[in-house]
């Protein structure tokens, strides 16, 4: 009994710990003027505006912040998903020269920190290919996520090979093998994947800031993270202007989160970390 | 399979691996392999920006690049602040994940609620966190108006001591949820008759978790302690916007910070690959030293 009440008391103060931070940014992106007493956690209604969403709006096209990290996040779930897919069922499925070799590769790939590569991706797709400024030249980096092919292998392992089998000497093809029998199968896996590439690019500030100078082209990321630490000294209310910014940063990951949460299991996660 | 018509195969059963698994190849090689390879490349040269397609001269220059930059008191100073931020993020995320999974792992009723709530920051792009902690932190914020007068003087993020700290604390908080999950699923794997036996040779719930759960998801500790020493080597957001470009004065800058301004702000991409292959080779030995620290306990 005791360790139960010690046990729910930890996770409460965990919880409280981890949401009051979300809490606050809606409360101070709705604030006229900041209160940063603690009664300002719990605001007066009279202290309640949606002008902060205005200002933001203002000066950041946050419209278009959105619609360019839809369009980035969009580009590289569909890379994912399409050649995703294929590696890791020609990794799980089909019996290839190279194919444990592939596999470590996948593996290695991992490992290897992205922000490293940024000087010579930067010189190469800015400079040479002259991709800054362009959706192209934001996904080309993220196009095939390692760990997503990596998810897909572990569920089409998980399918049994008699299907397989049974299949071909019906005298089924690969790809039709693949998109009659094995995708409708492995399709949680494939919600996790996108859920977990999602994150990613939506979330993602160091690229699209490096290769991005155009604010019609910019993230939404980019543009608030431009705002916090160039243009929001010059607003009336600069912290509410930044909450309510972060708030339509922070909202369709949440939301989508919020809705696909029990897809995103810990045996997913681990697998796809581990290998 | 039909063993009576035996054929050389050089590719394999099923050949069509290879066309599948090409995109990836293509890629791996696009844009890890080849820009590891130009990385090392520029950092034995001296590479400039110029006009695309102009014919520049760019000499071999040995290991000028890496001299200027193990001489720059700012990359010492970037590499020593990884090394606070690993020093308070490694054994808080380490501590806290486990005693958070154990306890998610133990309770039936809101489980669900917990989970979500544990997640959310992970999920939520560091840009949009990063503003709430500004908010949170700042000089006349909420966390100062809490502490009254045990308030720091200089505030967190403008202040040299505490700067680092505030962001390991503010990376310890964001990927929580990811380290609790990995927990987790390693959780599965502890065997509960351990725990059973344990409680009849008269243990406690504490002497079950430090003699059966720590060890039981001791490959789990080493994934997580590796995987946090590779977000600190990346740490490039939270400097960049929490404490305005890894100040005061240098206190909080990050090695890429410092590849991003050495390399695209000052116009230095050589010098600044340099960094960045000292990073790696930085981030390799902690590795080693991990999976041997790791290892020896383990036997």
């Amino acid at each position: 009994m005791r360790s139960r009440v010690v046990t729910y008391g930890v996770l409460t103060l965990g919880a409280l710990a981890f949401l009051f931070p979300f809490y606050y940014m809606v409360v101070g992106s709705l604030q006229t003027s900041p209160d940063t007493s603690i009664a300002g956690a719990f605001p007066h209604p009279s202290n309640l505006t949606t002008e902060n969403y205005t200002a933001i709006d203002g000066r950041i096209n946050l419209l278009q912040g959105l619609a360019n990290s839809g369009i980035f996040t969009g580009g590289v779930i569909l890379g994912t998903l399409v050649f995703g897919v294929l590696a890791g069922y020609a990794l799980a499925v089909l019996r290839w020269r190279g194919r444990s070799a592939t596999f470590a590769l996948v593996l290695l790939v991992q490992v290897v920190p992205f922000q490293l590569l940024m000087i010579p991706l930067y010189v190469m797709i800015a400079r040479d290919y002259g991709l800054s400024d362009s959706y192209l030249g934001m996904i080309l980096p993220f196009f095939i996520n390692s760990t997503a092919v990596v998810i897909f292998r572990q569920y089409f392992l998980q399918l049994p090979k008699e299907l397989f089998d049974a299949a071909r000497i019906d005298g089924a093809g690969e790809f039709r093998l693949l998109w009659n029998v094995a995708l409708p199968l492995v399709r949680p896996a494939l919600l996790t994947a996108v859920l977990l590439t999602f994150i990613g690019p939506w979330n993602e500030f160091l690229w699209p800031f490096l290769i991005t100078k155009d604010a019609t082209m910019q993230p939404l990321a980019v543009s608030l993270a431009n705002f916090i630490s160039t243009i929001a000294a010059s607003t009336t209310n600069p912290f509410g202007a930044m909450m309510a910014g972060a708030v339509v940063l922070a909202a369709p990951a949440v939301a989508l989160f919020l809705i696909f949460q029990r897809y995103f299991t810990s045996n997913d996660l681990g697998s796809g970390v581990k290998g | 399979m039909d063993a009576g018509t035996k054929r050389r195969r050089p590719f394999g059963a099923q050949p069509l691996g290879i066309l599948f698994s090409a995109p990836y190849l293509i890629f791996v090689g696009v844009v890890f392999a080849y820009p590891v390879i130009f990385a090392v490349w520029m950092s034995f040269h001296d590479y400039f920006f110029t006009a695309p397609g102009a014919q520049v001269d760019r000499p071999f220059v040995g290991l000028d690049n890496y001299v200027t930059a193990l001489t720059d008191p700012d990359v010492w100073r970037a590499f020593g602040n990884v090394g606070i931020f690993l020093i308070i993020n490694v054994p808080l995320t380490v501590v806290l994940s486990i005693l958070l999974a154990t306890a998610l792992d133990r309770v039936v009723r809101a489980r669900t609620f917990f989970r979500v709530a544990f997640y959310v920051p992970y999920v939520t792009a560091s840009v949009a966190v990063v503003a709430v902690w500004l908010f949170l932190f700042s000089n006349t914020g909420l966390i100062n108006n809490v502490l009254g007068p045990l308030a720091p003087n200089p505030s967190w993020l403008v202040n040299s001591a505490l700067a680092m700290p505030t962001i390991a604390l503010f990376v310890t908080w964001k990927g929580l949820g990811f380290y609790i999950l990995l927990y987790l699923a390693a959780l599965q794997n502890v065997q509960k008759e351990l725990y059973e036996s344990v409680a009849m040779d008269g243990g406690g719930r504490l002497r079950q978790f430090f003699s059966v759960t720590v060890p039981g998801v001791r490959p789990a500790t080493f994934l997580v302690v590796l995987l946090a020493t590779i977000t600190g080597a990346n740490l490039f957001t939270e400097p960049y916007l929490l404490t305005s470009g890894g100040g005061p004065n240098g206190a909080s800058t990050s090695p890429v910070l410092l590849i991003y301004q050495k390399g695209i702000e000052q116009q230095n991409p050589d010098v600044a690959a340099a960094i960045g292959v000292v990073l790696i080779i930085f981030v390799l030995v902690i590795a080693l030293l991990q999976r041997r620290f790791v290892g020896r306990e383990e036997s």
